[in-house]
């Protein structure tokens, strides 16, 4: 082999002979094997920890697992460093210094829960809803947000305003489900698999499962996968066609696709039909109350017309109803099938392809050709599978009919001002494919579909020592739903389910602290977080955030008067606390998903699981859950004591998860409930339930018969099936809402009818925002182009870091520990950047410093970077000069959770005027190069951090403890 | 110098990747760390942990890059390890046989016993798969998790590397190459899997599928979908009598 590069000829050289080590091929593992379930990310898969001597020697998926079925990501691979980070907090502690410096003194449980005791007391018992209780990135939000009912505050929420609340609220009111922990594409059977945005955290497991099953398809049974998205990385990588659309034009670039559809008349008009309101009547008396409502007979049925002109009830089995044509109704007002309104809509030039290519930086004929390969897909390869099945009318059918398109999309759609609509236009497309819920299509998983919108209201304050008469969140259908007084002032100090924000359904996080610092709409006493960095990668505006934390007011008092903070490590948060809960890691205890909460079923099941401690803390921690059900009966919170003022649940959430009843028969786990533990869904509490939990690897599973598995929003099985274990109220069908009659309550209000009605300066945002047919607007960050600021900017998150927690772990911050600016190759040519360089990024609202990177597969106007890598220099006990400081940076910093000011002063809140959903990726900025004494380090900086935590040492040798145990105990090499 | 197994059988056990598939998630990387941190050549040792600089002993790393110009270009995420090479220079170069490959079954391993840290198979190695553990002073590398396969502690299904076991993808899998009809084998003949930088001629084990192309402009059967047409509209110009007539019930 002449190629062969040798250093040094080999046979010129005295040969030693290959020494065939002798190896121990089958050296112990473990001496015990716990399975539980991960917290590295929100995905919740299961896993197996390994564990020998008490120390974990390896944690992998476990295969029975529903969510993840036996593999692991590298967040999950890495949960042995973030167990033994030394981040991890030791012991309660109460503030010493001034705010945000780090100041603390350890003190005992009992102090610390009395003080808490102390301060919550007084604001029950004078006005609740000055505590304002928002809980991050919590997974036990079925206890939180009851135990904030219980207290007695609407104040209360987790990220999701943040993060999604936009694609869930969205589909929720639309199809009575959304996606990821909603629902999923049919990975088996789809045939073209469109993916918009991606937060590639979420569902990534199963998402990564799917792409691979999908990509790995017999030549005869292929799939497309298109992935529209402005960066080429992850899962777009591997995409058949990668999409680099704008930022905030997805909706605009879906309606074009239903323009075409619509065009070709190539929809599924029988779906339509059958499942959705297309038939229904609209009212059309423009000026008056009504104009745009269903029309509806006494019974409050909406009504349809047949071809012969009779007006029918549209919820009648075997009405043949009329899609095209005005009728008058026996009150003499004109109505018109939603349909009709529908087609006229998108029929539209305005959403023809070449109308629409420049703004979405896509080209028309691909526009058009997409438009082909989905109407292909869906029609000419419709999938027929032999399950018989009944509807909701009692009618049965041999086969269920499939579209085999599957769509999903995440917080790159969410995130926009516009996301909303972008996401009600995404489920529209949907619905014309008639693509939901079918195999082949998007399906719904368990406990959904509920009904469009589910039926809880959001609750108001009752007034001091009270709960709420139902839960915090909830689904407004009208404006008599706000929670506002006479006068328009919103009750929640985010103000949520206010004219801001009518259908923040998951709460606006992100407004907290600025509202609480504002005392607008009023002041608050204790601001309680739990797992949520507030203090950087949490907040818009992180600068400000950190300013409002530790502002005073004339007499030396901070604005916000007490912050309580619960989390396992030392964040950029912990600094600001007055009070702070160290709370155990994820292996350290139990805790339950349930389906209460945010479910982690599979289309063919219900699914809910537990974790469990399978080492004990060698800190003196406690479990936050633990620590809310104690500080509840301390409160004597109604539910958290028995009659004689003893806790009810004494061993904390492990008592709670057992025992709590939210309805009789129903609890936090669906298993195994009932005296004889055959029970799902319902059914007594179960002393024993979870010994069964653990016995089966911390989850349950309960699948769906095969034949209530397709088209659960018409399918009497389905309902058969979920009623008994409290999915479902009654056995209805749920019709989908292509045309939202919510929706249009709220728009009337705007255009002037009604007792409730928006103040004017939020008139024009209601009235675009509520459009009943899914719309598209310019996402408001856009207003910014005058003066220079015309790049899109947006964050991603690496694969393998979950928020700020995974830059503390050793092992993932090897992989990443800075983040520069990407920018496209030629718009770096045309700026004079090259790699290498740092530049100011600067936003209408401020400048962060950034260190620049060309690449090719990213939209030419959008510049990015990974989010949460940057870190507050000593944070998390990491050196104050580690890159992740020194060079990492957060684009958060330029991006403000208020909108410029209007000519009048006034400052819109940056969110979507539906959900209030934060809108980060609205973001417009422009580059200015450093000059060159600037370069090399990020900025702004703040004080290094003080953590008091001891300093780790250098090197890390994890894992030669249990190389030296195998050789002391003979099971090692020879 | 060492030389090789003067009678290798006919078994090569090694990985077959699959870049059509692989979305750069690092899970093979990081599962790998955390077996190997406590398997067969434990530690892999961390430097500057919680530092200015981390780095540290890796097995398996993802590297990622980009190929050809904006749209029509590709990032591609390319994991690789030690890949097991038939004639490993990694090997032949070592001067006291501390490198070593397995006769029964090409696996390339180092005894620790016998290494003298000279890095001479770090230099060899054209694929930058060996890593020095600096504190220990030792050459490590993939050792195929020779600590799995073989295992009888573990479950058969589990006596895979820890990298095919995890990868959410299923990019990754392992098998006798040796053996023609072996699964990864076919898997290589149909998929026209290849080996990295052949015109060195060390005659790597482990092989990589390449991207699937020409997909893009395609629709669901890899054929161009037939372009939509209008709807006729008829002489009213109201495109929404097309709908007029269309009787369906619920």
């Amino acid at each position: 082999m002449s190629d062969r590069r040798y250093i040094a000829e080999p046979q010129a050289a005295p040969k030693v002979r290959a020494d065939e080590q002798a190896i121990d091929l089958s050296p112990i593992v473990h001496d015990q094997v716990a399975t539980t379930t991960c917290y590295m990310c929100a995905c919740r898969c299961g896993i197996k920890v390994h564990l020998q001597d008490g120390r974990i020697r390896y944690i992998e998926g476990n295969r029975d697992h529903p969510v993840n079925k036996g593999v692991l990501c590298a967040k999950g691979s890495a949960g042995i460093m973030t167990q033994y980070s030394p981040a991890r907090l030791r012991k309660p502690m109460k503030r010493v210094g001034e705010r945000g410096k780090g100041e603390f003194q350890e003190i005992e449980w009992d102090e610390a829960l009395q003080l808490a005791t102390e301060w919550l007391g007084k604001i029950r018992a004078t006005d609740p809803r000055k505590l304002a209780f928002f809980t991050g990135r919590d997974q036990s939000q079925a206890l939180t947000g009851w135990w904030a009912a219980q207290f007695g505050t609407p104040n209360y929420a987790a990220h999701g305003g943040f993060c999604s609340v936009n694609m869930a609220a969205a589909g929720l009111y639309t199809i009575g489900g959304s996606f990821w922990e909603f629902g999923e594409p049919d990975w088996e059977r789809t045939r073209y698999f469109l993916m918009f945005g991606v937060a590639e955290d979420h569902g990534s497991n199963p998402i990564k499962i799917g792409l691979g099953q999908l990509k790995n398809r017999p030549a005869d049974n292929r799939a497309k996968f298109v992935s529209i998205n402005p960066v080429r990385t992850g899962y777009s990588a591997i995409a058949d066609e990668w999409i680099g659309i704008t930022p905030g034009t997805d909706g605009l670039f879906v309606l074009a696709l239903v323009h075409e559809l619509l065009k070709a008349d190539r929809i599924d008009l029988d779906f339509l039909v059958r499942y959705t309101n297309a038939p229904w009547l609209v009212v059309d008396a423009p000026g008056t109350a009504g104009h745009g409502l269903f029309a509806r007979d006494d019974a409050g049925n909406p009504l349809c017309v047949e071809a012969s002109g009779t007006i029918r009830n549209a919820l009648e089995a075997g009405v043949t109803p009329r899609l095209i044509g005005d009728i008058t109704l026996p009150d003499g007002r004109t109505a018109r099938p939603v349909f009709e309104l529908m087609a006229a809509r998108y029929l539209d030039e305005s959403y023809a392809p070449e109308r629409v290519a420049e703004q979405c930086g896509i080209p028309a004929a691909t526009i058009r050709r997409i438009a082909a390969e989905l109407a292909e897909a869906a029609f000419e390869h419709a999938i027929e599978i032999p399950v018989a099945w009944t509807d909701w009318a009692g009618r049965r059918h041999d086969t269920i009919i499939g579209r085999p398109v599957s769509m999903h999309a995440m917080r790159g759609v969410s995130a926009h001002s516009n996301g909303f609509q972008t996401c009600r236009a995404i489920h529209l497309l949907q619905m014309l494919l008639g693509s939901i819920d079918c195999p082949g299509g998007f399906r719904y998983k368990p406990p959904f579909p509920k009904s469009a919108p589910p039926p809880a209201k959001p609750a108001a304050q009752v007034g001091p020592m009270h709960a709420l008469h139902g839960l915090p969140l909830g689904f407004p259908t009208a404006p008599e739903d706000l929670l506002i007084d006479p006068n328009g002032a919103p009750h929640r100090i985010d103000k949520a389910f206010s004219w801001e924000a009518p259908m923040a359904v998951h709460g606006l996080m992100h407004m907290v602290i600025h509202n609480a610092w504002a005392g607008d709409p009023y002041p608050i006493d204790t601001l309680f977080f739990y797992m949520a960095n507030m203090a950087w990668n949490s907040a818009m505006n992180a600068p400000d955030a950190m300013r409002m934390m530790s502002d005073k007011d004339e007499s030396d008092r901070y604005k916000i008067p007490h912050i309580i903070y619960a989390d396992a490590y030392f964040s950029e948060m912990v600094a600001f606390a007055d009070l702070v809960f160290p709370d155990t890691t994820y292996l350290e205890r139990w805790d339950c998903i349930s389906l209460l909460d945010r479910p982690i079923s599979d289309p063919d099941a219900a699914a809910d699981a537990i974790r469990r401690p399978v080492i004990q803390p060698d800190r003196d921690v406690r479990p936050f859950q633990d620590v809310l059900l104690d500080l509840g009966a301390r409160l004597k919170l109604p539910g958290m004591i028995d009659g004689h003022g003893k806790a009810l649940y004494p061993g904390g959430l492990k008592d709670y998860i057992v025992w709590h009843e939210r309805r009789p028969g129903i609890g936090m786990l669906s298993g195994w409930r009932g005296h004889d533990e055959d029970k799902q869904g319902t059914g007594e509490p179960n002393r024993r339930q979870l010994d069964r939990y653990v016995e089966n690897g911390c989850f349950w599973r309960g699948e769906i018969p095969e034949k209530a598995r397709f088209h659960r929003f018409a399918n009497r099985d389905f309902f058969e099936w979920a009623i008994p274990r409290g999915f479902l109220d009654k056995p209805q069908q749920i019709v989908l809402q292509l045309y939202s009659e919510p929706l249009r309550k709220f728009q009337l209000a705007a255009e002037g009818h009604g007792t409730r009605q928006p103040p004017d300066h939020l008139r024009a945002r209601v009235k675009q925002g509520f459009d009943p047919l899914p719309s598209w607007y310019p996402p408001f960050g856009a207003a910014a182009d005058s003066e220079g600021y015309v790049l899109h900017a947006i964050t991603q998150r690496p694969m393998h870091m979950y928020h700020s927690w995974g830059g503390q772990n050793a092992w993932l911050r090897q992989i990443q520990a800075r983040n520069p600016l990407f920018i496209a190759r030629k718009l770096g040519e045309r700026l004079g950047l090259s790699d290498g360089d740092w530049v100011w990024i600067e936003s209408p609202h401020g400048q962060v410093k950034a260190e620049i990177k060309q690449m090719e597969g990213v939209n030419q106007d959008t510049v990015w970077t990974w989010n949460a890598i940057g870190k507050r220099a000593g944070a998390w006990n990491l050196s104050a000069t580690a890159p992740e400081s020194a060079k990492g940076f957060l684009l958060n910093h330029v991006i403000s959770e208020l909108l410029p000011p209007q000519p009048d002063g006034h400052r819109y809140a940056n969110i979507d005027p539906v959900t209030g959903q934060a809108a980060w990726y609205d973001l417009k900025v422009r580059l200015r190069k450093c000059a060159p004494e600037e370069a090399g380090e990020t900025a702004p900086t703040f004080d290094v951090l003080e953590t008091g935590l001891p300093k780790p040492g250098d090197d890390l040798a994890y894992g030669a403890e249990f190389r030296a145990h195998r050789l002391e105990t003979g099971r090692g090499r020879a | 110098m060492t030389s090789l197994p003067s009678h290798p059988s006919d078994r090569k056990l090694g990985l077959v990747i699959d870049l059509d598939i692989c979305v750069g998630c690092h899970a093979c990387a990081v599962n790998c760390k955390e077996w190997n941190a406590g398997g067969h050549m434990a530690p892999l040792t961390d430097y500057e942990a919680w530092g200015d600089s981390p780095s540290g002993v890796w097995f398996n790393r993802v590297h990622s890059f980009e190929a050809g110009e904006g749209a029509n270009g590709r990032t591609v995420h390319f994991p690789k390890s030690c890949l097991h090479c038939e004639q490993p220079a990694c090997v032949t170069v070592c001067p006291t046989g501390a490198s070593f490959k397995r006769a029964e079954d090409g696996i390339v391993l180092v005894n620790e016993d016998l290494c003298i840290g000279c890095k001479l198979c770090s230099w060899a190695c054209p694929y930058g798969a060996r890593e020095f553990d600096e504190d220990v002073g030792v050459m490590k590398k993939c050792t195929l998790c020779i600590d799995r396969i073989y295992n009888e502690n573990l479950e058969e299904v589990e006596r895979v590397p820890a990298c095919v076991s995890t990868c959410p993808v299923g990019a990754r899998h392992f098998g006798d190459l040796g053996d023609p009809k072996s699964e990864v084998s076919k898997l290589v003949a149909e998929r026209a899997g290849y080996d990295l930088m052949p015109e060195l001629g060390y005659k790597p084990t482990n092989k990589y599928l390449p991207p699937r192309t020409g997909r893009a402009q395609a629709g669901c059967t890899g054929a161009p979908a037939k372009p939509l047409t209008e709807h006729p509209v008829d002489s009213t110009g109201n495109k929404l009598l097309r709908w007029l007539d269309r009787a369906l019930s619920r």
